[in-house]
């Protein structure tokens, strides 16, 4: 079992022809996951083709979901294109949307949040690696052979981090079930609770690593939810950026909004609270989770 | 991306919000002739560098030293600061001459200070009220906020740590944009009352439409002033922009102030790496921003100092390494180098090259450490053996950070 990604998912790569669209449309192929179509307007009734594979390139995400039946769309379009294409696959209602693209300007999301309110579509990122079930399907840049199918799902903003995590727990002998980088910008449709939630709900997901990052209060939800749930999932959990200058990364009148949260101190306490293990090395991520599940 | 004052005036102005004339100057002549073009009969000199609480700030020079420490925690120091009255174009002229081309120091320059280079002359004007007024996005629901308190010319961390009740918050949504009736609401809580409210739902309005139509990531107005007249205007503006939209708007860009940014930040930039100086003694170079903060962490963990926060980005190149690591080593407190890559898209074995590469172009006189990991590590870490540079290869994040810290520890 896995969460949004596996062996069934259909993908469409929309901005295929371009330089990192292709290559890794490529790695994933070669990963194994089923890669069923090409959106690249103008190119629409043309052929991509890698190692023997091809795949056929539309004008439009609704040709492309009618045809191949895709059901998750994976983005490499440009920055000041991409919430354009985020938009187009929400209006198709694909299920699942995955926009890799990094550096989109942040008034472009602020509608697409808006435009994803009440809609079916699940998007993970923008900005972010992707997601990927071991074994069975790889939509993202992550390198996919560090992977290994098992039961601990990986959560977090950023790429290598999440590589980090993963690398730790096939080190100690911890395979995962689904790993899931949810992104560094402002505005990302999956947050840290919403893809705890998947975890939780997911029959194969036995623990669960969940790496937060200073600044907002995502991992202070994520809290307050393991609480008010009860979640009996063991959780690990560590902070990136406790010792970031203050100031830097957010405004000045960024930190308001979340009065007094946003440190890493504020979330480590809220997830010691909620029961969470938290680790203030990085390094000791995978070992912990042995640790935590006894093995 | 930060600007000026004077910048952020100039282009709220394009959007109708109410402003004081005033105009910028370079040189104490230039400012008398700005204030010979404003009626009088008090004018306002303010200092234009990318911090706050310039009127509480001390310059270099003026004071003693422990007047400047005051200064530096924002408490009330001898001497005058930087932002100040005159009462004659002769006065004007002193006051410029007194401040262009000196530090400045304030609770938020640290230490150092600023170098003053332009001053804002404006006119003055009779205050009755003064407020406080911001626009920024809501993470958490992913909506423009604007928010305003009754208490103005005081840091708005402040007033939400002791009068949370002062501050009034509402969102735009982004299909109707802000709504006047939302302004008109909060402008009732602020005690507005008749022609005074609906001075504030316009400028409430203007600055909604500056914060979007150019791609602002903050507009800060403290104070936001009522005259004795009943207008309703802007005295001071802060503006951030979101540096991913900076391409839709050439006009704001062109308005980046070098000088107030760190040389080596600059650099970076132009390498398209991202980073930051900080005050310890093991520069990191690092891919991926969450992996870069956490290799700080683990530094500081194992009673390390980090020099800098540095990303190389999930695609570098052999040259962007070079860079990076040229970059590092000109910081004369960097006492050892930690490397630390995850490769994913980024090879190992290309690390390894940019490395080599920049050892043998810059030298090396302090500790380096690469620990990699991830896609081709074997062929990088052959690639670091085979090269007969003095360089320790790990293999993971816990040996990096004690082998590194150890070393540094040593060599002082």
């Amino acid at each position: 079992m896995s969460i949004l990604v596996n062996s069934e998912t259909r993908v469409a790569f929309a901005g295929l022809t371009g330089k990192s669209g292709g290559f890794h449309a490529g790695q994933c192929l070669e990963y194994g996951t089923k890669v069923v179509a090409g959106v690249v307007p103008g190119k629409g009734g043309q052929v991509w083709e890698h190692a023997g594979h091809k795949v056929p390139i539309f004008d439009t995400m609704a040709d492309a979901k009618n045809q191949t039946g895709a059901n998750a769309a994976a983005i490499f379009v440009p920055p000041p294109f991409a919430a354009d294409s985020i938009l187009e696959c929400i209006d198709v209602g694909m299920p699942l949307v995955i926009a890799i693209t990094e550096g989109i300007p942040v008034a472009d999301m602020v509608p697409v949040a808006r435009y994803l309110e009440g809609k079916k579509t699940t998007l993970i990122g923008p900005n972010c690696p992707g997601i990927i079930t071991p074994g069975q399907c790889k939509i993202g840049i992550m390198p996919g052979h560090i992977h290994t199918p098992g039961n601990i799902g990986v959560l977090s903003r950023s790429g290598t981090l999440t590589y980090e995590a993963v690398h730790q727990l096939s080190r100690v002998g911890l395979g995962q079930s689904t790993a899931i980088g949810i992104g560094g910008d402002p505005i990302i449709g999956t947050k840290h609770l919403d893809a705890l939630k998947l975890f939780a709900a997911d029959d194969g997901t036995e623990a669960i690593i969940m790496i937060g990052e200073i600044g907002g209060s995502a991992e202070e939800a994520a809290a307050d939810w393991i609480i008010t749930s009860g979640l009996k999932k063991p959780i690990v959990s560590f902070i990136a950026g406790a010792t970031a200058p203050p100031g830097r990364r957010m405004g000045h009148a960024g930190a308001i909004i979340s009065g007094g949260q946003g440190t890493a101190e504020s979330k480590y306490e809220a997830l010691q609270r909620a029961g969470v293990h938290i680790v203030r090395s990085p390094a000791e991520m995978g070992r912990k989770m042995k640790e935590v599940l006894g093995r | 991306m930060k600007i000026h004052e004077f910048q952020a005036k100039e282009l709220l102005r394009r959007y109708n919000v109410p402003l004081l004339s005033g105009g910028a100057a370079k040189t104490p002549l230039e400012a008398a002739a700005v204030a010979q073009t404003l009626p009088g009969p008090i004018w306002v000199v303010k200092s234009q560098i990318h911090a706050g609480g310039r009127g509480m700030g001390r310059f270099v020079g003026d004071v003693s030293d422990a007047e400047l420490d005051k200064a530096s925690k924002g408490e009330k120091a001898e001497g005058k600061g930087g932002v100040r009255l005159a009462k004659s174009h002769a006065e004007v002229r002193d006051a410029a001459a007194a401040m262009l081309g000196k530090r400045l120091v304030t609770k938020q320059t640290g230490r150092e200070g600023r170098d003053v280079g332009t001053l804002y002359i404006e006119g003055g004007c009779e205050i009755a009220r003064e407020l406080y007024l911001a626009m920024l996005l809501d993470r958490t629901n992913n909506r423009i906020l604007l928010m305003a308190s009754s208490e103005g010319g005081v840091e708005i961390e402040e007033t939400a740590l002791h009068r949370p009740e002062a501050i009034f918050k509402v969102w735009a949504d982004p299909i109707t944009g802000l709504g006047a009736w939302q302004a008109r609401d909060m402008g009732f809580h602020l005690g507005f009352k008749g022609k005074e409210n609906a001075a504030f739902v316009k400028f409430a309005l203007a600055i909604y439409d500056a914060y979007v139509g150019l791609d602002c990531s903050m507009v800060e107005i403290n104070p936001l002033v009522v005259t004795k007249q009943g207008e309703v205007i802007a005295l001071d503006a802060k503006m951030t922009f979101d540096d991913n939209a900076l391409y839709r708007h050439p006009d704001v860009e062109r308005m980046r102030d070098l000088h107030e940014e760190e040389p080596a930040e600059i650099e970076a930039a132009k390498w398209n790496l991202s980073f930051v100086k900080l005050d310890g003694d093991i520069g990191c170079l690092v891919n991926g921003a969450g992996l870069a903060m956490s290799t700080m962490d683990i530094i500081k963990f194992y009673g390390g100092d980090p020099a800098n926060f540095l990303d190389v980005g999930g695609g570098a190149n052999a040259e962007q390494v070079a860079a990076a690591f040229r970059i590092i080593t000109r910081d004369p407190n960097v006492k050892g180098i930690l490397v630390n890559i995850f490769g994913g898209i980024m090879k190992c074995d290309t690390i390894a090259d940019g490395v080599i590469a920049a050892v043998k172009e810059v030298g090396l006189k302090v500790p380096l450490v690469v620990r990699l990991q991830g896609t081709n590590v074997e062929l990088g870490r052959e690639k670091l053996a085979s090269s007969g540079l003095n360089i320790v290869t790990v293999a993971h994040l816990e040996e990096a950070a004690e082998a590194i810290v150890s070393a540094v520890k040593k060599g002082a």
